[in-house]
């Protein structure tokens, strides 16, 4: 496919950005959540939750305004996915919603049993989100049945396939292991130390679902990799990809915690971008009928609205980095608990 | 019962459970800007109290209204996929900019607003203040936009036909700016501040009565009862210029507000009644002769447009609305009279020992939440049976990828979950009302500091 940067690619790739923004942001508070039961007392639990308290909400914001520009830019897209993923849909907002209820009662009251269950709910939910977004990640490479008038034509259970299983599954290890860098920053001491060491283990978690779901593509998906051998200059993305992850125990080692969490983010943002350039032009992959698939240039608003809404964007990003900045500014440092805190 | 019927009842509930928290943080937001201002400028530390209980409340609600607007922002695309590839392009811009400019506004400066106390000065955080309340008026602003455009469509043009057509926009500012944005906007956000205030006018009321935190509850009475006189009279204004609007632009909307069957002028202004659909008549009703045309046009002798100039498949259902909207406008004129009566208590400085009064306060919490909420229904079902006015069947939106069994299944689930919630809500809310204020003497301030510390963040 030719690659020509109009508005539908400016749209593709500032979704892309969306998506990894909230990817780096809620992604470590995913992680955070996911790695909650394994930290033991009601103390270093509270540092946990408090470590993402001030700033989980703002990072879901992410999602919201991701959902919103998709609706935008391409209905159609966001038209036949949320309502052909309609069962998975409906149990993500559901966990959505317990996990933010949890976050937000959990320290309400002072009973263990009451925490508890908040703990489990926090923890359990965090992972089941980072799982079923890997899972629809995984739908979207395998591609799924799509009609020749847009709509899903395919189950719930399909949705299942191993392929995407697996997709989920290193979802939820990047997730952790983001998250527990994350959690190494805002903790310290006996706490800290415990978080260190857990790092290495996430790290070897996610390297093997990562290299195991890459051999898969390869084997079975192969369409993903064909915009990199039309052009082998993509393949500094795959190896800046892989820098960035080897990179990330080496800062560990060192004590350098912020600068490994940078690595994160940007082997985070390195495979969004894989999984973009393997997509590109398509939004959705209509299997096994590819001539109805979703793409950039079917599933899009008119010029008319790509065009007001880059403006929008271009008016309005500056200040969301402004906000998002000073926020990570004020609340820097060390989690302190007091009255305010969860 | 059909996919159609059930994806409705899904939206109106999920929708109208959401909606008992926004216009709660809207109205307590107004209120949070003026305590924490009133603390700046005069230094007296209840006013630093009443800031830090209201904004415990405020954060409480809040995080019930984004853990129900999530599902709110995927409802359209799940349950009502064919209006989603209509509206995409009007609607989807609207949307966008409630998340660029709104939601990351509010939700970045609440965390300095509930966690930052301690974290910036003072002026910084009374800024953090007025910017979650700017944020929460302004998701207000786009969200009632792309309702609008719903009920008035305005800057489009039609494109492709049959399943495939759909609306583009060609005019930004005339699609913002529709016919019935503006009226809309105020009417909604003064039923938001009314919300909020009668909740500090309840709560405070309440603590009047059992004399606990005296001074406390009645700085955050006058502070409540001045919002309310002031939004409760401005619905007044916005109730009538929004009626008005409706009748030049949705007019089936308005005849089935009064059950006006026949075009004629002199149309009577019912004040109650039962709405015989099959005889096309009111029972039981009292009606002012006139008094519609009046309204609408100032004049007795205006032509009011009845329902039968619209064929049956295109009216919305009659005694509904009617009911509907008839008792926001009683309600409506019942907060005007209560806020009335509490100003004139306070003018002859006996509001604070009135108890009839003060317990028809704490109950009168729940007059703009009904009010919001039947306004609100008399609005969407007034405007059916048209998705977007004119333009688009209800029944021809849906997603067509959901059986009836998937939204049954999903129904069942948002019944489940938003119950536990809303227990969770009000157990919770109860647990901040006996607990109360700090304690004066225990409350060392947690501003930062108290010299002003200018342009440090």
């Amino acid at each position: 496919m030719e690659f020509t940067f109009d508005l539908n690619t400016i749209w593709f790739i500032l979704i892309g950005v969306l998506l990894a923004g909230y990817a780096i942001l809620d992604g470590f508070d995913l992680g955070v959540g996911a790695l909650h039961l394994f930290v033991k007392g009601d103390t270093n639990r509270r540092i946990m939750l408090n470590s993402i308290g001030p700033v989980w909400d703002g990072n879901e914001v992410w999602l919201v305004t991701g959902g919103g520009a998709l609706f935008a830019a391409f209905p159609d897209v966001y038209a036949t996915v949320f309502s052909g993923f309609y069962n998975a849909m409906m149990l993500l907002l559901a966990v959505l919603i317990f996990r933010a209820t949890a976050i937000e009662f959990r320290s309400k009251q002072a009973s263990t049993k009451w925490r508890e269950s908040w703990d489990r709910a926090f923890s359990i939910s965090s992972i089941f989100i980072a799982f079923l977004m890997g899972v629809a990640l995984g739908n979207i490479v395998t591609g799924v049945p799509v009609g020749a008038d847009k709509e899903f034509a395919g189950t719930f259970l399909g949705l299942l396939n191993p392929y995407a299983i697996m997709v989920g599954i290193t979802t939820v290890a990047l997730f952790m292991m983001h998250g527990s860098i994350y959690a190494v920053m805002k903790t310290e001491g006996e706490l800290q130390s415990k978080l260190r060491s857990w790092v290495n283990n996430t790290i070897i978690f996610f390297t093997i679902s990562y290299v195991g779901t890459t051999m898969t593509t390869l084997v079975y998906y192969p369409h993903m990799a064909e915009p990199f051998k039309q052009n082998p200059a993509l393949y500094v993305v795959a190896l800046l990809n892989m820098l960035a992850v080897a990179n990330i125990p080496r800062e560990i080692h060192h004590g350098r915690d912020f600068r490994a969490f940078l690595s994160s983010c940007a082997s985070i943002v390195a495979l969004l971008a894989l999984f973009a350039i393997g997509l590109f032009p398509n939004l959705v992959l209509s299997n096994p009928n590819p001539e109805y698939s979703l793409t950039i240039y079917n599933a899009a608003s008119s010029q008319k609205t790509l065009e007001t809404m880059l403006i929008i964007a271009i008016i309005g990003i500056p200040f969301v980095l402004a906000y998002t900045i000073s926020i990570y500014w004020v609340f820097r440092g060390k989690v302190k608990l007091n009255k305010m805190s969860y | 019962m059909d996919a159609e019927i059930l994806a409705r009842i899904q939206f109106a509930f999920t929708i109208a459970f959401h909606y008992i928290f926004p216009p709660l943080s809207i109205g307590l937001g107004v209120i949070l800007v003026i305590m924490e201002g009133t603390y700046l400028k005069t230094k007296n530390p209840i006013y630093e109290r009443m800031t830090k209980f209201w904004v415990k409340v405020f954060a409480l609600t809040f995080a019930v209204g984004v853990a129900s607007g999530i599902v709110m922002e995927f409802e359209f695309g799940t349950n009502w996929a064919t209006y989603s590839r209509y509206v995409g392009d009007v609607f989807g811009s609207a949307l966008a900019a409630e998340g660029i400019f709104a939601f990351f506004l509010e939700s970045g400066f609440l965390a300095i607003l509930v966690f930052g106390w301690d974290k910036v000065s003072p002026k910084m955080h009374f800024f953090s203040t007025i910017m979650v309340s700017f944020g929460s008026m302004f998701s207000a602003v786009w969200i009632v936009v792309a309702n609008s455009w719903q009920q008035t469509p305005a800057g489009y043009h039609i494109v492709g036909e049959g399943m495939a057509a759909r609306a583009e926009i060609t005019d930004f500012w005339a699609m913002v700016f529709n016919p019935s944005s503006v009226d809309r906007l105020s009417h909604t956000l003064s039923g938001a501040w009314l919300a909020g205030a009668f909740l500090v006018i309840s709560i405070s009321a309440w603590y009047l009565l059992k004399g606990r935190h005296i001074d406390f509850a009645k700085r955050s009475m006058k502070i409540g009862l001045s919002l309310a006189i002031f939004a409760s009279l401005f619905q007044l204004f916005t109730g009538h210029s929004s009626a008005v609007g409706v009748s030049e632009n949705q007019p089936a909307k308005l005849a089935a507000f009064e059950a006006q069957y026949e075009t004629e002028s002199n149309a009577p202004l019912y004040l109650f009644g039962w709405v015989d659909d099959d005889n096309q008549e009111v029972r039981f009703g009292i009606a002012l002769p006139g008094m519609l045309s009046y309204l609408i046009a100032g004049d007795t002798e205006h032509v009011v447009t009845g329902l039968n100039e619209f064929k049956k498949e295109d009216r919305p259902p009659v005694n509904v609305v009617f009911q509907l909207y008839h008792l926001m406008v009683a309600i409506g004129f019942g907060l005007i009279g209560i806020s009335l009566l509490g100003a004139f208590f306070w003018w002859r400085g006996k509001l604070f020992e009135t108890k009839w009064l003060l317990w028809a306060f704490v109950f009168a919490v729940l007059g703009p939440q009904i009010a919001n909420q039947v306004g609100w229904f008399a609005a969407e079902i007034g405007r059916q049976p048209w998705i977007v006015y004119n333009l688009l069947r209800t029944s021809d939106a849906l997603s067509q990828a959901v059986s009836s069994g998937q939204i049954i299944f999903s129904l069942i689930l948002f019944i489940v979950i938003y119950s536990l919630l809303f227990v969770l809500f009000i157990y919770l809310l109860n647990e901040k009302i006996k607990h109360g204020p700090e304690d004066p003497d225990s409350l060392d301030s947690e501003y930062k500091s108290q010299e002003p510390l200018v342009g440090k963040v």
